[in-house]
């Protein structure tokens, strides 16, 4: 049994298999937060990005990033997984921890992080030579798992979870491309939740599907919510209000304001923020 | 009423103002590029039918026999290609095994991997090499590449693999294994090149896709980009081995120039591409030139039913993923 076991500093998929349900809060973080990031600022070459950021990810809920185009809030969420480390040139200051622990520090392989911090892209990017099947359990099979009735398991647990399973059940071997639009970003997420990552990030995951494919990804994620600490970046401040329990607004690559989505939207303490949600600008 | 009113008038004028469109310009536009396609077209053709003209008593007298013969005997006015075509593919493909995973590793060290100060002047390096005129190549492979594998891999290959009928015998020097290696130098730039290109067109969504899992910089380069480039990469090798069919001055210089069909890769060999070079200002009777022509006849054959089974095998591979779509 041990060679299913897939390393990862603080769980295994296995132990966590076992309990069946969400990651609970550690005891040691208080107020049950996911991430605490402290003083963040991201260069790309001379420009800066983000401008000292301080904010705490809470648990088990959905967290937005608002804010218009440019103000960072996609490098911001690719700085929880290391992912803006792929752009040439980036130089970060500050700290990141996840469960407590820095994600920045020398002795982390950023190829971790990324297993225990999965991500949604804006655009769905199933690997087209894959097939759906093949798609969901990649990110096991790169990590050393290789007993064939664990990955059928996992396979169909995250198909499910990612509310595509019905769908796809009798076409597993069929290209993950000849989904649709919508189903093809459903089946990113199964395979983003194969690998039982403890957050999921999501970047716009709804920008390029069309109203019914939204609703449906809206839904999974108000469902995923029991199980995964989710933060997602979007432009679209009725989904924002719809689907998140925290905002972030930012505005050139400061925080401006962060609460409670229903108090951000009802009663902003900041004159940027209400311009933004009430339209005047942005 | 009266803005919408001055403002189609005004629409109006600018419309007057413009010229109508010229449809002879167009029509001319569209006759004048299918010219310049057909012209290439016209000139394979031609190209062909002039060979086929130029050795049309050789194909008769020899027939089939041609082809499937070893000797080579102009005094005699015994003709067969047979030791040629064999040393065509051979070489080419010794150049092929060196060349593509050389070149495709090059090209993704260079996009995938290497610092970003690098992969320019590198990359231009590697072009540089394509602009070396093969005859310099030649002397090099003469004075330099030769006497150095002569000394140290070849004893060391003999050695260990020496059982293999691929590797036995007397090592001379100029053999069909050194011409395999200068054609690998040769075509080593376009594989690189046309590979680069092709993988630097892979989404970069697809490289995060795989980043986005944690995988490694070898699992994203091999799950993500190579895979998904896979058939451009094909394609890069096919240009690889067009390029190496038909080259001449640097393999003619080095591979040993004897009509011979041997297993041993350490003995001389020679290549249709050669023959001609050496043989066309030694052809005195009217057989001999048109033997030659023939060989020439065949070369092209070659070259054109390599490109034209690379295609269908192309096409196979991109119908058998679309049916597997529609299923």
């Amino acid at each position: 049994m041990e060679n299913l076991v897939m390393e990862t500093p603080e769980r295994t998929v296995m132990e966590r298999m076992e309990k069946g349900t969400a990651p609970p809060p550690e005891a040691e973080t208080p107020a049950a937060c996911t991430f605490e990031v402290k003083n963040l600022s991201i260069w790309y070459g001379e420009k800066r990005a983000i401008d000292n950021v301080t904010l705490d990810v809470a648990s088990n809920a959905v967290t937005a990033i608002i804010g218009p185009s440019g103000c960072g809030k996609s490098t911001f969420l690719r700085a929880l997984n290391r992912m803006h480390e792929l752009t040439p040139r980036t130089r970060m200051e500050g700290t990141v921890l996840l469960h407590g622990e820095d994600l920045y520090s020398n002795t982390i392989d950023p190829a971790i992080v990324r297993r225990r911090v999965g991500m949604i892209f804006q655009k769905s990017n199933p690997f087209p030579t894959m097939t759906i099947g093949e798609n969901v359990v990649i990110g096991l099979r790169l990590n050393g798992v290789r007993n064939q009735r664990f990955l059928n398991e996992r396979l169909e647990k995250s198909l499910r979870m990612a509310a595509l399973w019905d769908e796809v059940k009798d076409d597993l071997h069929k290209p993950g491309t000849s989904l649709s639009g919508g189903q093809q970003q459903r089946l990113c997420i199964a395979r983003a939740l194969a690998v039982e990552p403890e957050v999921v990030l999501m970047d716009e995951p709804c920008s390029a599907l069309d109203p019914i494919a939204t609703a449906k990804i809206e839904e999974l994620i108000y469902e995923l919510k029991s199980k995964y600490t989710i933060v997602t970046v979007t432009h679209n401040m009725q989904q924002a209000g719809r689907i998140s329990d925290y905002t972030a607004f930012m505005y050139l690559g400061r925080l401006i304001e962060f609460g409670p989505t229903t108090k951000l939207f009802t009663n902003p303490t900041e004159k940027q923020t209400e311009d933004y949600i009430t339209g005047r600008f942005g | 009423m009266a803005v919408a009113a001055s403002i189609i008038g005004k629409e109006r004028s600018v419309q007057a103002r413009m010229a109508s469109p010229s449809r002879f310009a167009d029509k001319a536009f569209e006759w004048l590029t299918l010219a310049m396609a057909l012209a290439v077209v016209v000139l394979i053709i031609l190209i062909g039918w002039q060979l086929w003209i130029g050795s049309s008593v050789a194909i008769r007298k020899f027939g089939f026999h041609f082809l499937v013969t070893s000797t080579w005997d102009p005094v005699a006015e015994k003709f067969g290609a047979l030791p040629f075509i064999y040393g065509t593919l051979v070489s080419s493909l010794i150049a092929l095994l060196i060349a593509v995973p050389l070149g495709i590793a090059t090209a993704a060290y260079l996009t995938e991997l290497a610092p970003l100060w690098i992969r320019q002047p590198l990359t231009s390096l590697i072009e540089m090499l394509a602009a070396i005129p093969s005859v310099i190549l030649g002397l090099w492979g003469i004075f330099v590449m030769i006497p150095w594998l002569r000394d140290y891999p070849f004893p060391w290959l003999k050695r260990f693999f020496g059982w293999t009928p691929f590797f036995s015998g007397p090592i001379y020097g100029p053999c069909m294994f050194a011409g395999g290696i200068i054609i690998a130098v040769m075509i080593l730039p376009i594989i690189t090149s046309v590979s680069r290109e092709i993988l630097r067109s892979v989404p970069d969504l697809q490289r995060e896709a795989a980043y986005g899992l944690g995988a490694t910089r070898w699992e994203a380069t091999r799950i993500a980009v190579l895979s998904y480039a896979k058939k451009g990469l094909f394609g890069a090798v096919i240009l690889g081995l067009g390029r190496a069919l038909g080259e001449t001055m640097a393999v003619t210089m080095v591979i040993g120039n004897t009509p011979q069909i041997a297993a041993s890769l350490f003995k001389p060999g020679y290549t249709l591409a050669s023959v001609l070079a050496n043989e066309f200002t030694e052809a005195t009777t009217d057989m001999y030139l048109q033997a030659l022509f023939e060989i020439g006849l065949v070369l092209f054959g070659i070259t054109i039913l390599v490109n034209l089974l690379a295609q269908l095998l192309l096409r196979t591979i991109a119908t058998t993923s679309a049916t597997r779509a529609v299923q």
